[in-house]
């Protein structure tokens, strides 16, 4: 593996993105949306996730150093690229310089967000609970940041999706990446409802 | 004379590879079914710019003048295309006339291609026949595979998938989508499929095809309309296998 390098390095990255971050992020969104039934519902969700067996163990596994090198290498490929939407400004090429921005972004979000949810806890033991998210988006500016970054976060992993499946050669001819992009389309819907709803419920 | 009709032109030029870019503006007769060479060409018999002044004549390369060598490719207003079949008629204007800036511009509009035939090189998008002795005749091709490959090998190295393609820039070694597609035509090849190995493993060297990131310019802009992004699909599902052999397989593959 010493040769190819970029080769692995570009593949485990779209690996990544999918399994186990886009797990991850299918799975955080459905049990916080929890909160829309009752914060009692929610708590309890939350507690189970929090029981899970290994549970250090598991956040390093599955989500810290996968996401840190997935966060730090897509920095690196956004960059290295020259977006030409205003020459160029097909379907695709509007998605490759919105699947950059919104990594970006949602890079952002996910750094505050790891902060305020979960470091604070392992530093100063702030409960985490239905309580702590309504006090947190009960101000319309957190309220809006989480917005955009929860919908960022949606659709990076949904575009990425549909990158994935061209990255790995499942969908190969035109057709099938078309129809790659209305179900990913739908996958970028029903979490971003999920996602808005949840937040709303928080909120208010 | 006063009415007579003409044509606007704002051409980007550059006097020598390290000199700083600048426009220039022409104004030239129009006459019926002119193409952007023609133009050029009565620019060049009468190098007079818009405000009167004798310049210097524009440079550009061409070759075939049909659309089949590539060597004219230039970024009129703002679409990288060949200008021997961009016709005035069909144009807005002013036509602004640009090099391909992806490439090391040497003079006005002519660029340097040899980038895209070091990566040819690279990938080794060739078939090897040479031998100490005849190999005599080679496997035959069925003919609808024929056909298939005849379009990817109007491939003319022209360069506009490359000046298209956000990821083949200065900050990245990317190669671009037309040599990728070449692999593709060489292992199809049934003689060519031989090298198919070699060619996987230089074909995701540094630079090469994880670069790509489907941004799908390129099979827009292909002149030749190439199904690149099908090519570049398929190479991806090829190196996954070559990629799985190569580390949980047999000490041989191809």
């Amino acid at each position: 593996m010493a040769e190819n390098r970029e080769f692995f390095n570009r593949r485990l990255h779209s690996l990544l993105g999918v399994v186990p971050i886009g797990l991850f992020l299918m799975q955080h969104l459905v049990v916080n949306h929890f909160a829309t039934y009752s914060p009692e519902a929610f708590n309890q969700a939350a507690h189970f996730m929090e029981g899970l067996p290994l549970r250090i163990f598991l956040e390093f596994a599955v989500i810290y150093i996968p996401l840190l090198f997935h966060a730090i290498y897509g920095v690196y490929i956004a960059f290295t690229a020259k977006n030409n939407v205003s020459r160029y400004g097909f379907f695709r090429n509007w998605m490759f310089l919105l699947q950059r921005i919104t990594g970006i972004i949602t890079l952002i979000f996910i750094v505050w967000h790891v902060w305020e949810t979960r470091l604070a806890y392992a530093i100063y033991g702030t409960e985490v609970n239905f309580d702590m998210m309504a006090t947190i988006l009960s101000s319309p500016f957190m309220f809006w940041f989480y917005v955009i970054g929860v919908i960022s976060a949606i659709f990076h992993f949904a575009n990425g999706l549909w990158s994935f499946f061209v990255t790995w050669g499942i969908t190969v001819t035109p057709r099938s990446q078309k129809v790659l992009t209305y179900a990913t389309l739908g996958v970028f819907i029903i979490f971003t409802y999920m996602g808005m709803a949840t937040l709303i419920a928080f909120a208010y | 004379m006063a009415d007579q009709k003409t044509i606007k032109m704002i051409i980007q030029r550059q006097d020598e590879p390290n000199a700083q870019p600048y426009e220039e503006e022409f104004e030239i007769p129009y006459r019926k079914n002119m193409n952007v060479i023609s133009a050029l060409m009565e620019i060049r018999r009468n190098p007079v710019n818009a405000k009167g002044e004798k310049t210097t004549p524009v440079y550009w390369d061409m070759g075939c003048l049909e659309e089949v060598c590539g060597a004219c490719s230039m970024v009129i207003n703002g679409k990288a295309q060949q200008s021997c079949t961009a016709l005035i008629d069909q144009l807005e204007q002013p036509v602004r006339l640009e090099p391909m800036k992806t490439f090391p511009v040497m003079r006005d509009l002519a660029v340097d291609r040899s980038r895209m035939f070091d990566s040819l090189k690279q990938v080794k998008a060739w078939v090897p026949i040479d031998g100490t002795y005849d190999l005599g005749e080679g496997p035959r091709m069925a003919e609808s595979k024929r056909q298939w490959a005849y379009e990817l090998s109007k491939c003319m190295t022209c360069g506009v998938c490359l000046e298209a393609c956000p990821n083949v820039n200065s900050k990245s070694d990317f190669i671009g989508p037309a040599p990728l597609s070449q692999v593709r035509l060489f292992n199809a090849h049934p003689t060519g499929a031989y090298h198919k190995a070699e060619r996987m493993d230089a074909l995701l060297d540094d630079g090469g095809l994880q670069d790509c990131g489907n941004s799908q310019n390129c099979v827009q802009a292909c002149p030749k309309g190439i199904p690149l992004t099908t090519s570049i699909a398929a190479l991806n599902r090829e190196a996954t296998v070559h990629s799985f052999k190569s580390f949980f397989g047999s000490d041989y593959h191809n």
